[in-house]
C-alpha cells in the first residue's frame, strides 16, 4: 500500500463520517456554522495525527489486554493540549465548540483508527492515515455545515448571502436539520460509490471498538 | 425541590441528549433495533450516568479544583468512568447475577459513550451542586431512555419498508430520527410555562 493511498483513502473511499460512519455526534452537533466546523475538524485532525503516531510507535509496548484504556488516556492527553491551546489563543472558537471539545476523547474516529490502523502499521503510515482521515472529517463537516448554514441561516462563514438570508429554512440549523442533511449526504455517497447498505451488515458498527460486545449481543437477541 | 423537578424535566424533554444535543448517537442508531435491547441499554446508561456524575462531581470539587489541577478534568473523568464501569460490571456479576444478565452486555459499550462523559462535564459547566447534578444526570438518562424506546418502535416499522436503494439502512434511519427530533420541539417552553 503506497503512502499516497494512506493519505487519500480517508477523503472519499473510506471517509470516516460518511462511509465508516464514525464520529456522528460532533458531525451533527457542530455543523451549524462553517467556521465552527472547520475549527472542530482541525482540532480533531491534530488529535488524530498525534494519537495515531504515538499509538503506532508504542504498539509493541502496550499490552494487548489493556490497550483500549491506554489509547483513551493518550487521546485524552492530546485533547487536553488542544483544549488549552484553543482556550488561550482562539477563545471564541473554544466557547463555540463548548462541550464537544472535550468530547473529542470519545470520538470514535480516533479510537477507531487507533484500533483499525495505528496498532498494526508503522509510524509514518499511521500519521498519514490520521492526516487523511482528519482531512476527510474536516471536509465532510465543512460540506454539511455549508449546506446547513447557507440554506438555514443564509450565511457562509458569517457572510450574508443576498436573497437567502431573508428566506432561511431555519429548521436546518436546528437538531432535525442535522439528522436529515446527514441522512441525505450518506445516501448521496452510497449512490456515488454504488454501495448498498444492507440492514444486516451494519457498517457503522464495524469501526467501533465495542463492536465485539455489540455483535455478540446482537446474535443473542436474534 | 421545584428547581430539581424543573431540571429533571428540562433534561429529559426539552434538552433531550440524543435528539437535541446529539450525544450518544452511536447507541441510539446501533442498539435501537428492538425494544428489549433499547430498554436494557437505556437502563444501564441511566445507572452509569448517575453514578459517574456523583463520583466525578466529588473528584472535581474536592480533589482537582483545590489542588489547581482542573485542567486534568478530561483525562481524569474518562479514566474514572472507565474504571467505574468495570467495577460495576464485576460487582453485578458477583452479587446480582440476574441484573448482570440483563445489563451486563451493555456496560462495556458505555465507557466510550459520549453522553456519559458529556453529562458529567455539562454539570460542572453549569455550576450545579451535587444534588442538582445527579438529578440532571438522571433526567438526561431518562431522556435517552425515552428517545431509545420511541425510536425502537419507529425502527421496527422502517426495517420492513422499502425506501429508494441509496436510502436503505442508515440514511432512512437518520431521516426518521429527524422527524422524531422535530416532534420533541413540541416540548419547547414547557418548563418555563410550568415553573415560571
Amino acid at each position: 500500500m503506497s503512502k499516497l493511498s494512506n493519505l487519500t483513502r480517508g477523503i472519499l473511499r473510506e471517509n470516516p463520517v460518511l462511509v465508516l460512519v464514525l464520529g456522528t455526534c460532533p458531525t451533527l452537533a457542530i455543523s451549524t456554522q462553517a467556521s465552527n466546523a472547520v475549527g472542530m475538524g482541525l482540532a480533531a485532525t491534530f488529535v488524530l495525527i498525534c494519537s495515531n503516531a504515538v499509538i503506532s510507535a508504542l504498539r509493541n509496548i502496550i499490552p494487548d489486554k489493556v490497550r483500549i484504556p491506554c489509547y483513551i488516556v493518550l487521546i485524552a492527553g492530546f485533547v487536553t493540549v488542544v483544549q488549552m491551546v484553543l482556550e488561550a489563543y482562539a477563545h471564541s472558537l473554544f466557547e463555540a465548540l463548548g462541550i464537544y471539545l472535550p468530547l473529542i476523547v470519545v470520538n470514535c474516529i480516533i479510537l477507531g483508527r487507533a484500533e483499525m490502523f495505528a496498532n498494526k502499521n508503522r509510524v509514518i503510515d499511521s500519521a498519514l492515515d490520521g492526516l487523511g482521515m482528519g482531512i476527510g472529517f474536516t471536509l465532510t463537516l465543512l460540506v454539511m455545515a455549508s449546506i446547513r448554514e447557507v440554506l438555514g441561516s443564509g450565511t457562509w462563514f458569517g457572510i450574508a448571502i443576498p436573497w437567502l438570508s431573508d428566506n432561511g429554512i431555519s429548521v436546518l440549523t436546528m437538531a432535525p436539520g442535522g439528522f436529515i442533511v446527514f441522512g441525505c449526504l450518506i445516501a448521496l455517497v452510497n449512490k456515488i460509490l454504488g454501495r448498498k447498505q444492507s440492514p444486516e451488515n451494519e457498517s457503522y458498527c464495524a469501526g467501533c471498538p465495542s463492536a465485539d460486545t455489540c455483535g455478540r449481543f446482537g446474535k443473542e437477541v436474534r | 425541590m421545584i428547581k430539581l423537578v424543573s431540571i429533571l424535566m428540562a433534561a429529559a424533554l426539552v434538552n433531550n441528549y440524543v435528539l437535541r444535543q446529539f450525544l450518544g448517537i452511536c447507541p441510539f442508531l446501533g442498539v435501537s433495533k428492538d425494544l428489549k435491547s433499547a430498554t436494557g441499554m437505556s437502563v444501564a446508561v441511566i445507572f452509569v450516568m448517575c453514578l459517574a456524575t456523583a463520583v466525578t462531581w466529588c473528584i472535581q470539587t474536592y480533589l482537582l479544583v483545590p489542588r489547581g489541577m482542573a485542567y486534568l478534568q478530561t483525562v481524569v473523568f474518562i479514566l474514572v468512568i472507565a474504571a467505574l464501569v468495570q467495577l460495576v460490571e464485576i460487582a453485578l456479576k458477583k452479587n446480582i447475577p440476574a441484573l448482570y444478565r440483563a445489563l451486563g452486555v451493555y456496560l462495556p459499550l458505555i465507557t466510550t459513550n459520549c453522553a456519559v462523559l458529556g453529562v458529567t462535564i455539562a454539570n460542572l459547566d453549569k455550576g450545579y451542586g451535587l444534588a442538582e447534578s445527579v438529578v440532571n444526570a438522571f433526567g438526561s438518562g431518562l431522556g435517552f431512555f425515552l428517545a431509545m424506546v420511541i425510536f425502537s418502535g419507529v425502527r421496527s416499522q422502517t426495517e420492513h419498508s422499502e425506501p429508494p436503494k441509496p436510502f436503505e439502512g442508515l440514511p432512512i434511519t437518520l431521516i426518521s430520527a429527524s422527524i422524531l427530533s422535530l416532534s420533541f420541539f413540541g416540548f419547547n417552553g414547557i418548563v418555563e410555562n410550568l415553573f415560571g
